[in-house]
């Protein structure tokens, strides 16, 4: 082979792949990448099973519940509007608690609940999720304030 | 008065660059190679200069003086000093002294050290690396100065992120850097090659040593900082497609590419072009890593500050270093000459596969990381974690791999088929009964990414050690041995990949103390939970006396409260055996005096970075032997004189 064709088939093939690896990766991101939803989103447009999201709210209070193992909770996320039941088991984050953001990382299971593989909550005073930016949540009347 | 030292000695060190790069574009328009011997000084002052405003910094923090305020911001005088000294990169201003820093001790070092480079180039490339160190200086001056002083000083600073007050961070960030900014080194070298059109073998022989210095820095950068995520997050997982790991892994990506292309370059005068694209993306890639990590764009446990001008800032230089180079590039790569050709069955063929495969996991895992940023311009809110990087990268990485082991055992130029099936038979064989007995012993059990990469692992592996074969092995060459091993480390690592995602069995319990866990063959006695206090914590810690029928040893995880900044962490604990770990995290109290444990037992999880440390010791090996070759040929020439 010349050496101008070989190059043209090293370009020819380098290109291929390359334009192969992006159909590889759209695809991929359409499938794999979680959209972030809060609660209204999910009653809204409904979330099918088993699809990786991310669920974004605050922990309603006085809904966290610890089944009897001992590591499994059970809570209720809203942003306000809609509450979406969620479940967790696992060693939840110190600052996860009631009245307070969270970011669950999960799937719906089929009867809606939520079961979450990872809660992110914030990890000090300064740090927020940021999905969270400008959610604020009342505590005595469950509502959510949004400021953009 | 310390303080003000450290601002001088960086106002200098960008005087020192601006007068550095004065001198090379004079030196370049009047033909004046002589002016090299001029920079030389300058490019050390500037690196002294540097290194004294980072001591200086490390200096203020030793000392706690939170009339600086950055020492205010990230410091308290109860931390244990190694926090106070580790704790002056733990933030944005000191992280980018730590850039600069390292930036002019590595200009300083190619104005010293390098000798083989044409005159006219090493001064083009110290002109180069001036000029993006003036950027970084006027970042730095003008919008983060780390030796501000705040006016009255506070009684006490706010403390450093516990997740940061680790050993670890001693050693990993600094480790990084020299990796991740010693790549400036071999951008400014494309771009002196470059203006003075001298891209050919010496040059790449020139620039070889310096891209196998970062990138054997970078390795063990990034080795260290997954074993760090490994054991202070608490999670379990070594990688987590943080946008800021990721940060890390594309320009170690790219200088895996470059590194292996400029070997073809100063072997064979192939690649040109590629190579010198590779050295403009590789460096590239540590400015966009940065960008994202110091613009606060990206959420993770790494951004330190959220800060729209300083993003813009660097937003800016990128824009003009990239796209300046790359103007460059498409400016004089019409008058690089065209290298040396190959035959298609060849070492160079391999290589360059091994290029487009890394070049498209760059790609792959660039668009993965920016696709949250494109997504939420358009209101969106997406985040890409783990399924979408292993699912596309996981599958191109083995058969990169696979091409990995074949390079080695074909010969440069011209090579024939079955002569390379023949060198691989034995590999193969021992894949394919790998295999054999993998799937009978684990089919369904196993996922097929992990399945495939255990086998690749396997086979791969022999095939590293191939090139030894019938060799006299105390004559082999140095960096012979040095390809060997990365390679070998390269098969370790991933076999530990596989191992720690196949078979890892993990436990979650709620126990009271004088209860037994038992999970995969180990017994895990939880004797009590106590109090316990540290130098700026208190924690509660659980012993549990562990064993597998021999003797018990103790495990003792904690939960650890800080008060400055109030911040509870777990610490895990680690059982370390030759087949596995251990691996133990304390939950909160429950119910009924119960403590929430986490427990797994990872098989083989420490060959991954076993694997990291082979491959960086490879390269060392090959960095003295390529470098002893030349001190040797220099001491026979002397010889021959006298």
């Amino acid at each position: 082979m010349k050496a101008k064709h070989q190059r043209l088939v090293l370009a020819l093939v380098a290109l291929a792949s390359i334009i192969g690896a992006g159909l590889l990766a759209a695809s991929a991101l359409k499938d794999e990448a979680a959209y972030f939803y809060a609660p209204a989103d999910v009653k809204a447009k409904g979330v099918e099973p088993g699809r990786a999201i991310r669920l974004g709210g605050m922990v309603v209070k006085g809904s966290l519940k610890r089944a009897a193992d001992g590591v499994t909770i059970r809570f209720n996320v809203t942003d306000g509007k809609a509450r979406v039941p969620a479940t967790f088991s696992g060693i939840a984050p110190d600052l996860f608690k009631e009245g307070s953001g969270v970011v669950a990382e999960g799937a719906f299971d089929d009867k809606g609940t939520f079961v979450a593989t990872n809660l992110l909550a914030k990890h000090d005073e300064r740090y927020m999720p940021r999905e969270l930016e400008g959610m604020q949540y009342n505590e005595t009347t469950h509502e959510m304030k949004v400021t953009p | 008065m310390i303080a003000e030292a450290g601002l001088a000695a960086l106002w200098l060190a960008a005087s020192l660059a601006l007068l550095q790069l004065f001198l090379a574009v004079t030196g370049l328009k009047g033909g004046k190679a002589e002016l090299l011997a001029a920079m030389r000084p300058v490019a050390v002052g500037q690196g002294m200069l540097t290194a004294i405003a980072f001591s200086l910094l490390i200096t203020l923090f030793l000392r706690s003086d939170m009339s600086v305020l950055l020492v205010a911001m990230n410091s308290h005088s109860a931390k244990p000093w190694l926090y106070k000294f580790a704790g002056t990169w733990g933030n944005h201003e000191g992280s980018m002294l730590l850039w600069v820093t390292v930036m002019g001790v590595a200009g300083g070092a190619v104005a010293l050290f390098e000798r083989a480079l044409r005159r006219d180039t090493h001064m083009a490339t110290l002109g180069a690396q001036a000029t993006i160190s003036l950027g970084f200086y006027a970042f730095l001056l003008f919008s983060s100065n780390p030796f501000a002083r705040i006016d009255p000083p506070p009684t006490d600073g706010q403390g450093l992120n516990p997740l940061l007050q680790d050993p670890g961070l001693a050693f990993h960030p600094p480790t990084l850097y020299l990796g991740y900014v010693g790549l400036s080194v071999a951008f400014s070298f494309a771009v002196g090659a470059l203006l003075t059109r001298t891209v050919d073998a010496a040059f790449a022989r020139a620039m070889r040593p310096w891209v196998l210095g970062a990138w054997i820095l970078l390795t063990l950068g990034i080795t260290a900082g997954s074993y760090w995520a490994y054991y202070e997050l608490g999670w379990g997982g070594w990688w987590f497609w943080d946008p800021v790991e990721n940060a890390s892994l594309m320009p170690w990506l790219a200088a895996t590419a470059l590194l292996h292309s400029v070997t073809v370059l100063a072997t064979r005068d192939g690649l040109r072009a590629w190579t010198i694209m590779l050295a403009v993306i590789a460096f590239s890639m540590s400015m966009v890593g940065t960008f994202l990590v110091r613009s606060g764009i990206l959420t993770s446990v790494h951004a330190f500050a959220v800060d729209p001008e300083r993003g813009s800032f660097i937003l800016a230089l990128l824009a003009i270093y990239i796209g300046g180079a790359l103007a460059l590039f498409g400016w004089r790569i019409g008058s690089v000459r065209e290298g040396a050709p190959f035959e298609l069955i060849s070492r160079e063929t391999l290589l360059v596969v091994n290029n487009l495969l890394l070049s498209v996991i760059l790609g792959i895992v660039l668009i993965g990381t920016l696709y949250p940023l494109m997504t939420e311009a358009f209101g969106h809110k997406v985040s890409v974690g783990a399924p979408y990087f292993d699912r596309i990268a996981g599958p191109i990485a083995l058969v990169l791999m696979l091409a990995m082991a074949a390079g080695p055992l074909t010969r440069w130029r011209r090579d024939r088929v079955p002569a390379v099936a023949k060198r691989l038979a034995i590999p193969a064989a021992a894949g394919a009964v790998a295999a054999v007995i993998i799937a009978t012993l684990a089919w369904g059990r196993m996922g097929l990414l992990p399945l495939f990469g255990l086998i690749v692992a396997i086979g791969v592996g022999i095939a590293s050690l191939a090139p030894l074969w019938k060799r006299k092995l105390l004559r082999t060459p140095l960096f012979t041995w040095g390809m060997v091993i990365a390679h070998l480390g390269c098969a370790v690592s991933l076999a530990g990949m596989a191992c720690d995602s196949a078979f890892t069995v993990e436990k979650l319990v709620a126990a009271r103390p004088g209860e037994t866990i038992r999970t995969a063959g180990w017994a895990l006695r939880f004797v009590q939970i106590m109090p316990l206090a540290g130098d700026n914590w208190t924690a509660l810690q659980a012993d549990l006396a562990v064993d597998r029928g021999g003797n018990a040893v103790m495990m003792r995880p904690q939960s650890r409260f800080f008060t400055s900044p109030p911040t509870t962490t777990s610490e895990a604990a680690l059982l370390t055996r030759w087949n596995g770990q251990l691996y133990v995290v304390l939950g909160e109290e429950v119910e009924g005096g119960r403590w929430q444990l986490r427990i797994w037992w990872k098989p083989f999880v420490t060959l991954i970075w076993l694997g990291g440390i082979l491959i960086a010791f490879g390269g060392a090996l090959a960095l003295i032997g390529r470098e002893r070759r030349g001190w040797l040929a220099k001491w026979r020439a002397r010889r021959a004189v006298a």
